[in-house]
């Protein structure tokens, strides 16, 4: 019987000083990393752990909720259904550097999950296919999930976009 | 596609590139698709979505914790009650306390209750699009006694705004649980009628099996959950992975098919109708007494006659209203079995009276992601079975 507080054991040992900051949390446990370390973190639960599932990917603004290097984090929340646990995978993205590497060749689901990242708080996904707004408007300015984004501010938004084809990458 | 002779050459054709909806009668729901098809076959799709976008999440950072179950019944507005459920024990959650046994079972009648709408609108409509026009009306009629005993509960129909943080608003009225009893012995004739008129219809399967595949493989790399996973053959259900309100203690199977077609995920939803129904009634049966609400006056309310005729009862009122309340600094996950699958909310907290981050993960959008995917190569009618067996509820598609 694996807990969670094993699979952060284990992520810590296999990461040593690359670990950003591990926390826990009412029994839930997360471990921080840089973006570099992503990729290596999702395959090492997925392969080593037993962690098929991709559940979610969600960013935070952490604009002036403490003192922290980095502005932004993405939240990779994994699931397990053989060992029954759930772990979360942070990245920390700064401003100035705001890009995270592309899971959605190993997972589909982060094709669209990663678009929406991008849509809310502009964080770029690097060889993601399509990174094109999901949720809010082609035509629409800012990202509305910042926390310097006003939540009175209007925009006025006109025609429907033409082609909304997709590369392939989808149905492939 | 006609195949040609040597001696005819073969007729130019070209793709044709066709708009369907946004408002469209088989999206119920505002969902754009742009196909290419050659003759009728879809070689290309285009999923758009986002017309219901209402900034759901900002929102949800900008008012206190307890203001945001409205907003949270407003997800799957197939069955509301559900969501708002799921929100105020995630809030429990992040605050370490629990709500009494009471009021627990009270979330698993209504949430049950609001699953059972839930497939029954799903299967209605999906049958209405394939042509089906009276198993549509059984399944509304039904529909309208569980709104009549969700009126009778909260005083309205839909959107009931009946769960609260540490419990629920009110306790069930008297005669209300013999009501529902009543009203799930009903049930059993209209899924056997509606069933009965589809299951072995052989217009209903040539339309349905094989329509809409969604592999194992598929679900998982899509995070696919509820019932169309468990059409696909994955065993998962939270309720029993992950029982919360008291679900390990009820019996009730888990129904999986293994073909992942729209005729597998039409099956496995009549039959959680009837888990749910039995999952109603054991409830009931089972319903402890005592209060529906925690005692905490950091959390709860305090009681009318205390507000009006006491100091120390109208300073806690106004404060809990004025100030909200303050769970710890920290982040949780908390995820629930909704009516389409896995529906968490992933809160960051401040230590203010709002969520900093309310992140939602929607069972429908992983599940609609899969589509494009699922209707490539097959023809135009086939996509619209399809869609309705997903069941696409666009408000907690786009929130």
């Amino acid at each position: 019987m694996m807990t969670e507080a094993d699979v952060a054991t284990r992520v810590q040992a296999h990461f040593g000083g690359r670990v950003l900051e591990a926390g826990a949390f009412r029994g839930q446990h997360t471990i921080t990393l840089a973006p570099t370390d992503l990729r290596e973190a999702l395959l090492f639960l997925r392969d080593e752990l037993g962690f098929e599932w991709l559940m979610d990917i969600g960013g935070v603004d952490y604009l002036g909720y403490d003192e922290r290097d980095w502005r932004f984090e993405v939240v990779y929340a994994m699931l397990s259904m053989q060992h029954n646990v759930r772990f979360r995978i942070k990245v920390a993205v700064s401003e100035a550097n705001s890009s995270v590497p592309s899971v959605w060749d190993l997972w589909a689901i982060a094709n669209w999950e990663e678009r929406e990242v991008w849509d809310m708080y502009g964080i770029v996904f690097e060889n993601h296919p399509n990174l094109r707004r999901i949720l809010c408007h082609d035509e629409f300015v800012g990202h509305a999930l910042r926390k310097d984004y006003p939540i009175t501010r209007r925009q006025k938004l006109s025609a429907p976009s033409e082609n909304i084809l997709c590369d392939r990458s989808e149905i492939a | 596609m006609i195949q040609s002779s040597t001696a005819v050459p073969p007729l130019p054709s070209d793709l044709l590139t066709i708009n369907m909806g946004p408002a469209h009668p088989a999206t119920h729901g505002t969902l754009r698709l742009q196909l290419q098809l050659d003759g009728e076959t879809i070689v290309n799709v285009g999923a758009e979505i986002g017309y219901l976008h209402r900034g759901f999440e900002k929102q949800a950072e900008n008012c206190q914790y307890q203001l945001v179950i409205p907003y949270a019944e407003r997800l799957n507005y197939m069955g509301p009650v559900h969501n708002s459920n799921a929100w105020c024990w995630a809030c429990e959650g992040l605050l370490g306390i629990e709500a009494p046994p009471r009021a627990q079972a009270l979330r698993v009648i209504t949430s049950e209750m609001a699953r059972i709408i839930d497939h029954a609108v799903c299967i209605g409509t999906n049958l209405v699009d394939m042509g089906a026009l009276t198993n549509f009306w059984y399944m509304y009629n039904y529909r309208e006694k569980i709104y009549d005993l969700m009126e009778e509960l909260t005083g309205a129909r839909m959107m009931v705004n009946y769960p609260r943080i540490g419990g629920v608003c009110l306790d069930a009225p008297d005669g209300w649980l013999e009501g529902v009893v009543r009203v799930m012995a009903d049930m059993q004739e209209v899924v056997a009628e509606v069933s009965g008129l589809v299951s072995r219809n052989r217009i209903f399967m040539d339309r349905t099996q094989g329509v809409g595949v969604i592999t194992k493989e598929m679900a998982i790399s899509h995070s696919v959950t509820g019932p169309c996973a468990r059409a696909a053959g994955i065993n998962w259900d939270l309720r029993k992975a992950q029982p919360y309100w008291g679900y390990d203690k009820l019996k009730f199977e888990v129904p999986v098919e293994t073909a992942g077609d729209t005729y597998a995920r039409t099956m496995v939803r009549f039959r959680e109708m009837e888990e749910s129904r039995k999952l109603v009634l054991q409830a009931i049966a089972s319903i402890p007494g005592g209060a529906v609400m925690v005692t905490d006056h950091l959390v709860a309310l305090p009681p009318k006659d205390k507000v009006y005729n006491t100091m120390e009862g109208l300073i806690n009122h106004f404060k809990l209203i004025m100030h909200g309340i303050r769970p710890p600094r920290g982040e949780f996950y908390s995820a629930t079995e909704g009516g389409n699958g896995e529906l968490g909310y992933y809160i960051v907290s401040d230590g203010g009276p709002n969520a900093w981050r309310l992140r939602i993960r929607p069972p429908c959008f992983a599940n609609y992601s899969v589509f494009p995917k699922i209707i490539t190569g097959q023809l135009v009618a086939d996509a619209v079975a399809a869609l309705g067996s997903i069941n696409i509820i666009a408000g907690e598609l786009d929130r």
